[in-house]
């Protein structure tokens, strides 16, 4: 693959906490079509790392960057290449979904028809057209979640960074959400943050883990279960994160 | 600018979405009104003019724009959300601006809705109308220091109420730097360009010139930078705070 390929890369990135280093050194790069799960029990670093690539936390050490775009030096390029679902969601809770969801596009610097297009998309993609001119606080966790997962997906970005994603979905849900992360795997780069190893077998086509701030394994989901002499994930997991 | 008119759309519509703004005009409306005619004694002084009304305004701001300027930030931290603003291809400052201005439109609509006493005073007499014109401009630039201070102690905590008092005493130390009150405690021992700094620094005496129908670049200066400087601090304690 050529180096315009890689849309996210990830070079000794480092956050220190006063004295507590959440991330430690960590490079990885990701590929257009690869759909990277992150894995790691909680405190591990995973949302820290995500939460830099995206701009929010700065950077202790090391460098990331996002189709080209260093996220420290061009933060509003980099910003506009990244979908992102923050970890639970977090949305205006006075505003209607419809309303919401034009605010973002609106920042993101659509309008007009373009505008109308993409928000109607969204809805539709996400199931939201019951709940479109309902206020957010109104609705359950599960709309909650996938009015987060439309706007991070509205303005078609290079680049999803999606923070545990189906967390406080039911499995009908999950399995729909699963289900759009495959299909507009092709086309973007997707790092899906979460717990739940069988979703790193559904969806991803690799599988990076991180324990204590440092990463443990990275390659195919497939290869990580080859690891397990039980066969189950969850042994793996347990084995390559309770080590250190 | 087309951001940042975004971010005013967005939080104007928060102010009526909610109880918040009917609640805040109505009490403002009744507060300013009894003040004026029961303390103030608007009638009893014969007088045609509105230094009765104004007179009380830099106390009734100095509880209630408080109430308006603590939810700016410190409720975007608090559910999370600040983490999708910042993440959102825009730069702090133009949030921060846009914050800023849609919480002084808020209080202009509601300082404007005074508009019955300026009516009242012109059926009654004939009054300067150019003074209570210039009164009225006085009061919203004062307006707009009290919020720049609230907005930028807003930034500071995730707690409202917090927010709220920090605001409501800084605020207070502002208005009465002036005041015998606070003068003395310094006299005697301060050298004398501190009791002139400090005199220099308060709002009780910018805005009483303002309201005796002078508007003295002067003034207007010493409101501009006092929102200038906590807007500029508002922004860094942003980029400080970020993800704590």
């Amino acid at each position: 693959m050529s180096a315009v390929d890689t849309m996210i890369s990830i070079n000794g990135l480092t956050k220190d906490f006063g004295s507590f280093r959440a991330v430690d050194n960590i490079s990885f790069d990701v590929k257009r079509g690869e759909v990277l799960g992150f894995l790691g029990p909680n405190g591990a670093g995973k949302s820290t790392t995500m939460k830099m690539v995206t701009g929010y936390l700065p950077i202790s050490d090391g460098k990331a960057s996002v189709c080209g775009f260093d996220v420290v030096a061009d933060p509003l390029e980099s910003k506009t290449k990244i979908g992102y679902l923050p970890e639970g969601a977090p949305l205006y809770g006075d505003m209607t979904t419809t309303g919401f969801l034009n605010f973002i596009a609106e920042i993101r610097g659509l309008s007009g028809d373009v505008k109308k297009k993409k928000v109607d998309y969204a809805i539709d993609k996400l199931q939201l057209l019951q709940v479109m001119n309902q206020p957010i606080d109104t609705l359950s966790k599960g709309f909650k979640r996938r009015v987060g997962f439309a706007q991070a997906i509205l303005h078609d970005p290079d680049v999803l960074i999606l923070d545990e994603p189906t967390d406080g979905l039911d499995p009908n849900q999950k399995h729909q959400v699963r289900e759009l992360i495959t299909e507009m795997a092709a086309e973007k780069a997707i790092v899906i943050s979460t717990h739940i190893l069988e979703e790193v077998e559904a969806v991803c086509t690799r599988a990076v883990i991180i324990s204590a701030g440092k990463i443990v394994f990275d390659d195919t989901p497939a290869k990580l279960k080859k690891r397990s002499k039980s066969g189950s994930l969850d042994d793996v997991f347990r084995e390559l994160t309770l080590v250190n | 600018m087309n951001n940042c008119w975004v971010i005013i759309k967005r939080e104007l519509g928060a102010y009526f979405s909610t109880p918040l703004a009917y609640v805040f005009i109505i009490i403002f409306l009744a507060l300013s009104g009894a003040l004026t005619f029961f303390m103030g004694a608007f009638f009893e002084r014969g007088q045609a003019d509105l230094n009765s009304f104004f007179s009380f305004h830099p106390w009734l701001y100095l509880f209630l724009i408080p109430a308006i300027s603590m939810r700016l930030w410190a409720e975007e931290r608090k559910t999370g959300t600040v983490e999708l603003l910042l993440t959102l291809p825009i730069s702090t400052w133009v949030i921060v601006i846009g914050k800023f201005i849609a919480a002084w439109i808020f209080i202009a609509i509601a300082l404007g809705l005074t508009f019955p006493l300026w009516i009242t005073v012109n059926y009654l007499g004939s009054p300067d109308n150019g003074v209570i014109f210039a009164s009225y401009i006085g009061s919203l630039v004062m307006a707009g220091g009290y919020l720049a201070i609230g907005s930028c102690l807003s930034a500071v905590t995730k707690n409202q109420v917090i927010a709220f008092i920090l605001t409501a005493v800084v605020c207070f130390l502002f208005l009465m730097s002036g005041v015998e009150l606070v003068q003395s405690f310094f006299q005697g021992w301060a050298p004398a360009f501190v009791l002139e700094a400090l005199s220099s620094m308060s709002f009780l005496t910018h805005f009483n010139t303002i309201v005796r129908g002078v508007i003295d670049t002067r003034d207007v200066v010493f409101f501009g930078s006092i929102i200038g400087v906590f807007l500029y601090v508002n922004a860094s304690v942003i980029d400080l705070t970020r993800g704590s």
